[in-house]
């Protein structure tokens, strides 16, 4: 026998950011406690609204599952005393499964006699359990943010205002904070009245009479299909981003779509500032036109029904208004404010209490750009360009309007560059240097962009980690992790022929020279190397195999174009070709015995089989052409190069002793072997390869 | 609805709920929680009600009286109730109703915006009320004030009257609200504004001001040693708002900034302990029996 389970807790409005996860949370706790309390169920569904969380739970059974197990307790010879008689250690396990030692028999495992007894019980009514359950579930709940309310010891999202607990038409009685569970829930705080939900499954339809859209989806579409509706009557692309639409779908019980405008004299305001403005302050849609120009108008969803809806447009529009006056404003007054003076003003700004001022910090990402464009032997007029970036790229950090919007820098900085007459690749390079600012978004397009993003990041992460600021687990207060990905990024992107070590010295010997560095250089190279190590891997994700990986890995990522080319043509060859097997393990012949090697020098003279001879010119004439493959950065030729080795290699090893009796003869294979082995370990330490 | 019609009707209706309707206090400050009503009775056990407007100075918004939106002193209208009442949500919407916004004409959201002040060593989580999209009130549950956890809570509303004024009176520029029959805002702010935005951004006397922050800091240490509470407390307003005045004239850089606010924090703190200490050794003379 079964019946349906309700329960809902209502609560002043809930953030709308910890909304799904309140809710997965409480369907989570009420399974788990039902099946640790041996209780069937079916279907289960969850619902959040501002102002609810809740659980339906279909078909939960009437009774517990009974116990029926077979529990072993201690061995013959604890459980009874020398006078044959029930030790304590058998009273005791008889105590804590709640059985009689009447009941005990003895049974032989693995050559011991154990005590062992039957447990039954028989399970009670899920009614008679479900109080004490349920107040469990909702009083283990945690959340980001917890707070207290009136005079009460108790700590939730927000206060708890009513709640509905039903179990089939029975009220479960429940009581939290005063809040005494009942079969009344409260519908839309304005359209809406208290509702009374005789049993478990009226309940989305029940809310839905009092203008409650309870059902995400339901509520989503709902809201998309309006949107969509609107587009297709007024021609609009309406721009809707994933993170707004689900906070807004978080902001409504009963979601009406609506539209106002603007005064098109605003459009003059570069774009970015527009949408940031209605999307972060106003949470408001924007519209754009089929080029993807924005229009003067915005789209936003009201909390209730289409009653008085132009006068909910019109306060909207006012306080659009005001914000985008505000922005004008401030748009106008950076345009006054000479680039000079805010970069003087970043000399009052600290970036790090150890690390000096943001000044000081423009300063440092001069030098490294300056090195770094040297170092990629940028023609006179980019390297011009780079240092003139450098200089200036954080001079937007201090006007009003990056001091509003925080995630309008770069942004700003490119549009007040150009204004102020900067060079066009300056002013986008300032921009660039910000990118990649998310995991997934793209590398500077210029090179200008690429070496002063370069310098920014690795002057950040250097600096930290001198100061012995380094990621651990989930704190990564100055998001190093992100950066040092951007960097490998870039490098990728740009192919850029560098090694990260001559990365980290620029950086360090910067910061050496301002006394900024507060721990040894060599540990903090070894730190970054681990750590870039890390970001690396994450470079070729699942498109080349770990073993792979760390095969390539193994011989340095020093050179990141050199070693993801390595690990790609590595991986194409070993999942393509079948017959590699075989090359592999002969090149791990080599190298396992090379590694006894104590000379390097081969004399071709002391050569006894004729097999030596063809092994050795093989590996000659293969040397060069490997090297030459290598360097220009050919790895599916420099693989093939080291593949034709192989037939050598296996015909040698059939003739060869390598250990052999005589020192010399057995040097001198050896270090043959040793040659080989050193242009192998070029390419990838070939061991770490696992075969399936 | 005038501004002055705006203010009677909200001491109205809270005064039918119970609250001690007090007036403004004499010290300048930047918001109504600074108002020692707020501040120091939030704390502790014992029950406290009030209601009060607060003209609330913040040099930084000072605009010379030019922007229709942006002020050197707003006025808000603050509510602290302790415990918070279980309805409080629906007295706080009772009372728009009582200024004559239908919730069933608006669009109105509580959403998310949790308060904190460090100089205050107190925070709390709660909303922004959004009328159609504006927002008019704060609504914060205090969790701690003066780095003393409450116990019980005490819930603030604030409502930013200039706001609801434009709002209910349809204007876009808050010196044409209509303050009484015939006298607008601007009759009476206009030039207040512009003198102070003027005195704050161009006049003010820096090292004076520097010299009176020292002065008002060293005589609220002094006082708090004599478990003198309330006038100890007037001096680190004025700390308050005396730095507020370097700020906005941008006489402290960032990095002194974390300084001064930390010296007042750190008063503020000494501060809410000794109110404490002073009000249990008064026995908590406003618990009624039974209430412990």
């Amino acid at each position: 026998m079964t019946r349906d389970l309700l329960l809902e807790i209502g609560m002043e409005e809930v953030p709308a950011r910890f909304l799904r996860s309140s809710m997965d949370q409480l369907k989570d706790r009420v399974m788990k406690w039902l099946s640790e309390a041996r209780i069937e169920f079916g279907e289960v569904e969850a619902y959040a609204t501002p102002r609810r969380i809740a659980v339906l739970i279909h078909q939960v059974a009437e009774k517990q599952q009974d116990i029926n197990e077979e529990v072993k307790g201690p061995s013959r010879k604890i459980a009874l005393d020398d006078s044959g008689n029930w030790s304590k250690a058998a009273l005791g396990f008889a105590r804590s499964q709640g059985v009689d030692p009447e009941q005990f028999y003895f049974k032989e495992l693995s050559g011991v006699e154990y005590i062992y007894a039957n447990k039954s019980s028989a399970g009670v009514e899920t009614a008679s359990v479900l109080s004490e359950g349920l107040m469990h579930c909702i009083s283990s709940m945690n959340f980001p943010k917890n707070m207290r309310w009136g005079a009460y010891d108790f700590k939730f999202v927000r206060p708890i205002r009513w709640m509905v607990a039903l179990f089939g038409t029975d009220i479960i009685p429940l009581e939290i904070c005063g809040v005494t569970a009942s079969n009344v829930t409260r519908g839309h705080r304005f359209l809406g009245q208290e509702t009374v939900v005789s049993e478990p499954t009226e309940y989305v339809a029940k809310l839905r009479e009092q203008f409650v859209v309870a059902d995400l989806e339901e509520r989503e579409q709902l809201i998309l299909a309006q949107i969509n509706a609107l587009a297709d009557e007024k021609q609009w692309k309406i721009a809707i981003k994933e993170d707004l639409l689900e906070e807004v779908l978080f902001l409504v019980e009963y979601p009406n779509v609506l539209f106002g405008t603007f005064d098109p004299s605003f459009l003059e305001i570069p774009q970015e500032v527009l949408i940031t403005s209605m999307r972060e302050h106003q949470r408001y849609f924007p519209v754009l036109d089929a080029s993807g120009q924005l229009l003067p108008f915005f789209v936003t969803v009201r909390n209730g029904n289409r009653h008085a809806i132009d006068t909910v447009a019109k306060g909207n529009e006012k306080v659009l208004r005001a914000r985008l006056s505000d922005a004008k404003f401030f748009y106008d007054e950076d345009q006054n404010f000479p680039i000079a003076d805010a970069l003087a003003k970043l000399e009052t700004i600290v970036f790090h209490e150890e690390l000096g001022t943001v000044g000081d910090k423009v300063r440092r990402i001069r030098a490294i750009s300056d090195k770094l464009a040297a170092r990629m032997q940028a023609d006179a007029d980019t390297s011009k360009l780079v240092s003139r970036t450098a200089d200036i790229c954080k001079f937007d950090l201090v006007t009003q309007m990056v001091y509003e919007f925080p995630e309008l820098q770069g942004v700003m900085g490119e549009d007040y560059a150009r204004k102020a007459g900067e060079p066009v690749q300056v002013a986008a390079a300032i921009n660039e240097h910000y990118q990649p600012r998310f995991s997934g978004d793209h590398s500077p397009a210029s090179l200008i962009g690429a070496i002063v993003s370069i310098a920014d990041k690795m002057d950040t992460i250097v600096g930290c980690f001198s100061i012995g600021i380094i990621p651990t687990g989930s704190a990564d207060p100055y998001a190093l992790r992100r950066q040092a990905a951007g960097i490998v990024q870039i490098i990728l992107d740009h192919k850029l022929p560098i090694n990260l070590t001559e990365l980290f010295d620029m950086a360090m010997d910067i910061h050496g020279s301002a006394q900024l560095l507060k721990r040894n250089r060599d540990e903090i190279r070894i730190d970054l190397c681990d750590f870039f190590a890390l970001r690396v891997k994450n470079v070729f994700t699942d498109k080349v195999r770990y073993d792979v990986v760390d095969a390539v890995m193994a011989s340095g990522f020093d050179h990141l174009v050199s070693v993801v080319a390595r690990g790609t043509q590595l991986m194409k060859v070993v999942s393509e070709q079948s017959d590699f097997k075989v090359t592999i393990e002969s090149f791990n012949r080599v190298s396992n015995l090379a590694s006894k090697a104590d000379s390097i020098e081969i004399n071709a003279s002391k050569f006894v089989e004729s097999v030596e001879h063809d092994l050795f010119n093989q590996h000659q004439a293969v040397h060069a052409k490997y090297h030459e493959a290598l360097q220009a950065g050919d790895m599916a030729a420099a693989l093939e190069q080291l593949s034709g080795l192989q037939d050598a290699i296996t015909a040698y090893f059939d003739k060869v002793m390598v250990m052999a009796e005589d020192a010399d003869v057995r040097a001198n294979r050896l270090a043959q072997l040793h040659a080989i082995a050193e242009d192998l370990k070029l390419f990838a330490d070939f061991s770490k390869i696992v075969w399936a | 609805m005038n501004f002055q019609q705006i203010i009677l009707t909200l001491q109205n209706f809270w005064a039918e709920q119970k609250c001690v309707v007090v007036q403004p206090y004499d010290v300048e400050k930047g918001a109504g929680t600074l108002n020692p009503m707020t501040f120091l009775r939030s704390i502790g056990p014992e029950p406290w009600n009030v209601a009060y407007v607060e003209p609330s100075r913040r040099p930084a918004d000072g605009r010379y009286g030019e922007n229709p939106n942006r002020l050197y002193q707003h006025h808000q209208f603050q509510v602290i109730m302790k415990p918070s009442p279980d309805n409080i949500q629906e007295l706080y919407l009772e009372s728009l109703k009582r200024l004559g916004v239908d919730p069933l004409e608006h669009d109105i959201r509580f959403v998310e915006d949790n308060w904190e002040h460090p100089g205050l060593g107190a925070w709390g989580l709660g909303w922004e009320v959004w009328l159609d999209g504006m927002e008019v009130t704060q609504f914060t549950y205090f969790q701690q004030v003066g780095g003393i956890e409450t116990n019980p809570v005490a819930v603030e509303i604030t409502y930013g009257l200039e706001r609801l004024a434009s709002y209910i009176q349809a204007k876009e520029n808050v010196f044409e609200l209509e303050w009484v029959d015939g006298i607008t805002y601007g009759d009476v702010f206009l030039q207040p504004e512009y003198e102070h935005s003027k005195y704050t951004f161009e006049t003010s006397d820096v090292p004076m001001l520097f010299q009176l922050f020292n002065t008002y800091e060293e005589e609220a240490r002094k006082t708090m040693d004599q478990n003198l509470v309330f006038p100890a407390y007037d001096y680190v307003l004025k700390c308050s708002h005396t730095f507020n005045l370097l700020d906005a004239r941008g006489a402290i850089s960032v990095t002194e900034r974390t300084g001064y606010i930390t010296r007042v924090r750190n008063l503020s703190r000494q501060i809410a302990a000794t109110y404490l200490a002073e009000r249990e050794k008064l026995g908590f003379p406003m618990l009624k029996k039974g209430d412990v």
